[in-house]
C-alpha cells in the first residue's frame, strides 16, 4: 500500500509509440539544449562568442561552393557506407567492419590502379578497378558472415577484427608501394596520366559520387522495402526461429546479406580511391565504418532519413573543422562541440521511448489506477 | 508551455545564425599590400615540435613583414590526403596569394591544387618535384639542415668525451641513440650529418637507429628512445616530432641533443642542443617576391648564410665545456668552406671510401639513380636539389629495424 510513496523519486517508464510529429519535437528540443549548453562551454572555456561560433560553423561547412561540395562528398561517402551496414543492422547481424570493407575496397582500387594501369585501356581499367574494389568489400564481409552462418561465431567481434586485418594490410602494402622507398606514402596515383581516375563530370569532381551514392539509396530503399530479400531478412531479425518455420533458408540470408553490404562498403572504397583521393593510407576510411553504425541507428534504419543523419554528421564535422580554423582554436575543443551535440541528439532517443515519471506523478497515477 | 519556450529559443538561434553569416564579406579592396593574403597549411598542430617551429616562423614572417591578423590563415592537423587539395583550395578561394604546406606527404595534393589555381603561389617545405614538375606557381624549399645536425653532432661529440673522462663508460661503449621516422633520404642524411659531427669530436663514437614509420608517433618515439637506453646507448638524438623520445631521456637522465626547436622546458637535465631551420628568412623571401611582383625560385635551399640553419641556446647545465666554443669554430669553418660535412675522407661505405654515387635527384616514376653528386671528393647535400638525396648506410651506424609498418 505504501509502495507509492516510498517507491524512487523518479522512475522510467515506456512509452507508447509517440506521434511523429512529437518525436521531432523532442529532437529539435534536444539540438538546440545542446546548441545552448555548447554556447555555454565556448563562452567558458575559451572566451569567444558562441554566435560566432556557430556562424562559422555554417560557414565552415556552406560558406562556398566548393567548401558545399566538400560536405556533399563527406555526405555521400558516409551515408554510402550507412547504407551498406543498414541491412544486415536490420537482420540484427551487428557489422561493425565496415571500415575494414571499405579499406579493403581501397586497396583493391590502388592495387589496379598502380599494377594495370599500363596493361589495359582506361575504360577498361576503370571497371576492372570497381569490379575488383566490390569484390573485395563483399569479400571481406563474406567471411565473418559465413563463420556466423556456419558456427555461429560471434558477428560484431568478427568484423571488428577483419577491420585491423584490413589496416594491417593496407599498412604493408603502402610500403610496398611507397614512393620514394622509405617515405611510407604512396601519394597520388598516376598523378600525370590520371589513368583510372573516374572523369569528373561537367568539371565536378564529386558530382559522380553523389549520384552513384543516390542512386544506391533510393536502391536499396526499395530493396529493404518492397522486395522478398528485404522481407526475408527484416523476419530473420525479428526472429531466427519463425524464419525459420516459414522455410527462409537463414544462413544464405546472412551470407546474401553481408555480402551486399561489403558490395557497397566495396563501391564506396571504389569512389574514394578512383574518383576523388587517388591514394590510399590506412586512415582513409576515416572512421566511417563506426560513425555509419550511428548513422544507421539515428535514422531508424531507413534510408532515406540516413540521408539527413549523415548530412547531420558531416556538417558537424566540417564545421568543427572550421572553428579550428578561424578562432585557432585546436582541433580538440571542435571535436568537444561535436561531441556535446552528438551526445544530446542521441540522450534524446531515450526520451523518444521512455519517460520519467516523478514521485507525485506517480502517487496519482497509482490513485487514478486504483 | 515548455514547448513553446523551446520553439521560441530554436527560432531565437535560428534567427541570430541567419544574421551572423550576413557580415562575413566586407574586408576586400585597400591598396596592394592590403590584398596580400598568406595560407598555411600544417599537418599537425603546435603540440607537434615540428609544426611549431614553422607555425612560430611563419608568425614571426608575417609580423617582420607588417602583415595584419587578417592577413594570414592557419589550417593545422591537415592529413596529407585529399584533405591538403582541399585545404589548398579553400586557401585559394579565401582570396591568398600564397600558400605554404609543411609536410613532405602534402606535396602530390599542394600540386593538384598549383594546376587549378595559376595564379595563386603553392610553396612546399621539403619536397622534392618543383624543379622537373614544370608548373611556374609551385615551387619547393628546404635547408641544409645537414650542417646544423653537424654542429649538433659536435655537442653530443663533447658531451660523451666529458662521460668518457668522468669514468661513467670507456671510449668503446661510447654508443649514440637514434630514435627516426623513415628510412628515407631526409632522415638518413640528418642522422648521418649528426653522427659524423659527433664522431669528428670523439673518434670511437658509434650509432644505433630505430625507425617508428610516423611522423609523430608520442609512443613509438618514447618506446624507441627506451629501447636504445635499454641497449646501452649513452646519447639520444632523435628525427621524429613529437616530445616522446626528449621526455624518455629526461626520465632516464640520458642526454638528449634535439631537433625542431629548444625542449629545455620539459627536459631541464636533459637536454644539450637542438638543431633546426628557421623557416621565417624563406617565408619572408616568398613573401617579399609575390609583394615585389618577381619569380619565385623553384628550388630554394636555405643555408648558415640566411639564416635558415639555426642552434638553439646551448643548456649549460647538460652541456659539456666548451661546446659553445667547438661549435662556433667549426661553424666558422663550415662557412668558409673549410670544412664540409660530407667530405668522403671521413666516412666509408662498406669499408670502403666512395669516389662516386649517382643519386636520385630528379623524381621520376621509377625513382632512378640520375646525378653524380660526389665532385673533388665531397658529397654535395643540398646542390643540386634542396632535399636532402643523401641516402647512404655508412660504417659506424647500424640501423635496429627497418621494416616498420
Amino acid at each position: 500500500m505504501n509502495n507509492a510513496k516510498q517507491g524512487p523519486l523518479v522512475h522510467i517508464v515506456k512509452r507508447g509509440a509517440l506521434p511523429r510529429w512529437k518525436a521531432w519535437g523532442i529532437r529539435l528540443i534536444a539540438i538546440v539544449a545542446a546548441l545552448i549548453v555548447c554556447a555555454v562551454v565556448t563562452m567558458v572555456v575559451t572566451g569567444e562568442d558562441p554566435i560566432q561560433v556557430y556562424a562559422t560553423m555554417i560557414d565552415g561547412a556552406f560558406g562556398t561552393t566548393r567548401k558545399a561540395w566538400n560536405l556533399a562528398q563527406s555526405t555521400a561517402m558516409l551515408l554510402g557506407v550507412s547504407l551498406a551496414v543498414t541491412p544486415a543492422f536490420r537482420m540484427r547481424f551487428w557489422n561493425i567492419g565496415g571500415e575494414g570493407q571499405v579499406l579493403a575496397g581501397c586497396l583493391a582500387a590502388a592495387a589496379c590502379m598502380i599494377c594495370l594501369a599500363d596493361k589495359m585501356s582506361n575504360g577498361l581499367l576503370i571497371a576492372v578497378t570497381a569490379a575488383a574494389s566490390i569484390a573485395a568489400g563483399a569479400v571481406w564481409a563474406g567471411i565473418p558472415a559465413f563463420f556466423k552462418a556456419k558456427w555461429n561465431t560471434n558477428e560484431t567481434l568478427f568484423t571488428l577484427m577483419m577491420n585491423y586485418v584490413a589496416t594491417q594490410l593496407v599498412a604493408f602494402f603502402v610500403i610496398v608501394w611507397e614512393v620514394p622507398k622509405g617515405a611510407g606514402k604512396i601519394g597520388i596515383i598516376n598523378q600525370a596520366t590520371q589513368l583510372g581516375w573516374l572523369p569528373p563530370i561537367g568539371g565536378n569532381k564529386y558530382l559522380l559520387n553523389v549520384i552513384v551514392i543516390l542512386v544506391l539509396t533510393v536502391g536499396l530503399y526499395v530493396y529493404l522495402n518492397y522486395s522478398k530479400h528485404g522481407y526475408e531478412l527484416s523476419v530473420v531479425g525479428e526472429s531466427e526461429r519463425t524464419a525459420r518455420y516459414v522455410g527462409i533458408k537463414v544462413d544464405r540470408v546472412i551470407i546474401r546479406t553481408m555480402l551486399l553490404s561489403g558490395a557497397i562498403c566495396g563501391v564506396v572504397g571504389f569512389l574514394l580511391v578512383s574518383g576523388t583521393d587517388h591514394t590510399v593510407t590506412t586512415t582513409i576510411a576515416g572512421g566511417r565504418g563506426f560513425t555509419a553504425v550511428m548513422v544507421s541507428w539515428l535514422a531508424k534504419f531507413n534510408p532515406i532519413f540516413m540521408v539527413l543523419t549523415s548530412l547531420l554528421l558531416a556538417f558537424l564535422d566540417k564545421g568543427a573543422g572550421a572553428i579550428s580554423t578561424n578562432f585557432g582554436l585546436n582541433h580538440s575543443f571542435a571535436d568537444i562541440l561535436s561531441g556535446i551535440i552528438l551526445f544530446f541528439i542521441i540522450g534524446c532517443e531515450f526520451f523518444i521511448s521512455y519517460k520519467l515519471s516523478f514521485r507525485k506523478s506517480a502517487k496519482k497515477e497509482a490513485d487514478t489506477n486504483v | 508551455m515548455k514547448k513553446i519556450t523551446a520553439l521560441l529559443l530554436a527560432l531565437v538561434m535560428v534567427f541570430a545564425l541567419c544574421a551572423c553569416g550576413g557580415d562575413d564579406n566586407k574586408t576586400e579592396g585597400g591598396d596592394a599590400d592590403d590584398a596580400l593574403k598568406v595560407g598555411f597549411i600544417f599537418l599537425h598542430d603546435e603540440n607537434s615540435t615540428y609544426d611549431l617551429n614553422f607555425m612560430n616562423a611563419a608568425k614571426e614572417a608575417c609580423a617582420n613583414l607588417g602583415l595584419s591578423e587578417d592577413q594570414y590563415i592557419f589550417k593545422t592537423n591537415i592529413d596529407e590526403t585529399q584533405e591538403c587539395y582541399d585545404a589548398a583550395c579553400e586557401l585559394a578561394d579565401a582570396g591568398c596569394n600564397i600558400v605554404f604546406a609543411d609536410s613532405f606527404g602534402h606535396e602530390a595534393f599542394l600540386m593538384e591544387a598549383a594546376k587549378e589555381f595559376p595564379e595563386v603561389q603553392f610553396c612546399h617545405a621539403t619536397g622534392t618535384n618543383a624543379h622537373t614538375a614544370g608548373l611556374d606557381n609551385f615551387h619547393n624549399a628546404f635547408a641544409s639542415i645537414y650542417e646544423g645536425r653537424y654542429l649538433a653532432g659536435i655537442a653530443a661529440g663533447m658531451k660523451l668525451n666529458e662521460m668518457i673522462d668522468a669514468g661513467e663508460f670507456t671510449a668503446d661503449e661510447a654508443k649514440i641513440g637514434y630514435v627516426g621516422a623513415f628510412t628515407y633520404a631526409e632522415v638518413v642524411s640528418g642522422y648521418t650529418s649528426f653522427f659524423l659531427g659527433a664522431r669528428s669530436v670523439c673518434p670511437t663514437a658509434t650509432m644505433e637507429v630505430t625507425f617508428t614509420g610516423s611522423w609523430y608517433d608520442e609512443t613509438a618515439e618514447k618506446e624507441g628512445a627506451n629501447k636504445l637506453i635499454a641497449n646501452g646507448c649513452k646519447l639520444i638524438s632523435q628525427h621524429a616530432d613529437s616530445m616522446g623520445a626528449p621526455t624518455a631521456c629526461e626520465l632516464a637522465g640520458v642526454p638528449n641533443v634535439s631537433y625542431n626547436g629548444s625542449t629545455v622546458d620539459a627536459c631541464p637535465n636533459t637536454f644539450i642542443v637542438s638543431s633546426r631551420i628557421d623557416w621565417a628568412p624563406y617565408y619572408e623571401y616568398v613573401i617579399n617576391a609575390v609583394k615585389n611582383g618577381e619569380t619565385i625560385d623553384a628550388d630554394w635551399t636555405g643555408t648558415l648564410a640566411t639564416g635558415s640553419v639555426v642552434l638553439t641556446d646551448i643548456n649549460e647545465q647538460a652541456a659539456a665545456e666548451g661546446t659553445a666554443e667547438a661549435i662556433a669554430d667549426a661553424k666558422a669553418k663550415l662557412e668558409d668552406g673549410t670544412l664540409f660535412v660530407f667530405d668522403t675522407a671521413n666516412f666509408t661505405v662498406e669499408g670502403k671510401t666512395l669516389d662516386s654515387y649517382m643519386a636520385d635527384v630528379d623524381s621520376d616514376a621509377a625513382y632512378e639513380k640520375d646525378t653524380e653528386v660526389i665532385e673533388n671528393g665531397i658529397f654535395m647535400e643540398s646542390k643540386f636539389r634542396s632535399a636532402p638525396y643523401f641516402d647512404l648506410q655508412i660504417d659506424g651506424i647500424t640501423l635496429l629495424d627497418t621494416n616498420f609498418g
